[in-house]
């Protein structure tokens, strides 16, 4: 098991695994909605499903908020 | 700008500060702050505001006030049922502060009207309820150098950050609305009444940081926030190079109405 970081909290993952892999398994409710940041950097959408994290990696999962009214 | 007694008495608590006083007071009541949707967020950003004495209230709404509102639009009461968003609102902000000028836009906020009227304004607030409109913002205050706070609510949630000139912004993070019907809207999902109090009174504080220049804003950082867990959290961000609107290779460069806003628009 390998410790990563997500949205601030620690989180034991076994590699390989992709952002996409990791999407599914946080079971984000709306997956292609979801923005991502790897170690501070926007990924596109396109590149989840072939970026593998690694070891100290922090991931924040940013959702789409659209209320207001 | 001299104070009247009565000024100094009712800014007493800002006065106080010692990162308002009264030359930051002065600039509160110098400040003109657009406040866009007169609902849920647009509620209490105007009622603070208007207690703060921001000098200039504008305050742009196409809608009229419904009963399903009154949950958590507390700027609107049950006998402004039916009456447009932007008069219940400024009756409101006149009874509590007669200091403060309230303009008034009956009307949306769109692509053709956007920077007309953003021009006359030192910031700009996000109290909206969808995505189209949110990007619009995003996009007419970047294009014209103006700062503003970003607000967004849903069920237990909620989010915010702020941006000046050269910061992040919300297409760093967001890049593009989802698709119509994607992710629900409060009028789908629901919204606990508070969190936009909660939310509402955070951009209202930014909003009195940035007249004033006391603090830190929430520049570069997106602040999120779940009333079930009472968790807040703020997550660093930079300006994306890859952002359409401020990236080093932007693609759009003029504003352009989505169209989810204008079938929002049309079903109204």
């Amino acid at each position: 098991m390998s410790k990563i970081k997500v949205n601030d909290e620690s989180q034991e993952v076994t590699f390989p695994l992709t952002v996409t892999g990791l999407i599914k398994l946080n079971n984000v409710l709306q997956p292609d909605m979801v923005s991502v940041q790897l170690n501070g950097e926007f990924l596109e959408r396109q590149d989840f499903e072939t970026t593998e994290l690694k070891e100290g990696d922090e991931i924040d999962f940013l959702y789409f908020m659209g209320g207001g009214c | 700008m001299d104070f009247t007694g009565e000024q100094i008495e009712r800014y007493s608590r800002h006065i106080l500060l010692q990162d308002i006083g009264v030359e930051g007071q002065e600039k509160i009541l110098n400040g003109k702050v657009l406040v866009i949707g007169a609902g849920g967020l647009g509620a209490p950003i105007l009622l603070y505001l208007a207690a703060a004495g921001v000098g200039t209230l504008g305050v742009i709404d196409g809608d009229v006030v419904d009963l399903s509102n009154l949950q958590r639009q507390v700027i609107h009461f049950t006998p402004d049922v039916g009456k447009p968003k932007v008069e219940s609102a400024k009756e409101k902000i006149n009874q509590i502060n007669p200091d403060v000028k309230v303009v008034t836009y009956h009307e949306f906020f769109t692509a053709e009207n956007a920077f007309d009227i953003i021009q006359d304004y030192d910031f700009i607030v996000d109290g909206t309820d969808n995505f189209p409109v949110k990007f619009l913002i995003n996009d007419a205050c970047v294009l014209a150098g103006k700062p503003f706070s970003h607000g967004g609510i849903l069920r237990f949630d909620g989010q915010t950050l702020t941006h000046l000139p050269g910061t992040a912004c919300y297409r760093c993070a967001f890049h593009s609305p989802p698709p119509p019907n994607a992710v629900p809207t409060c009028s789908q999902a629901g919204v606990l009444g508070a969190i936009a109090g909660m939310l509402g009174t955070i951009q209202a504080a930014e909003v009195l940081k940035y007249l004033t220049g006391a603090g830190d804003l929430l520049t570069n950082r997106l602040l999120t926030f779940n009333a079930k867990t009472m968790n807040f959290r703020t997550v660093n961000l930079k300006p994306n190079k890859k952002c359409p609107v401020c990236g080093e290779h932007p693609t759009i460069t003029e504003l352009v109405e989505s169209e989810q806003a204008v079938c929002e628009l049309k079903s109204k």
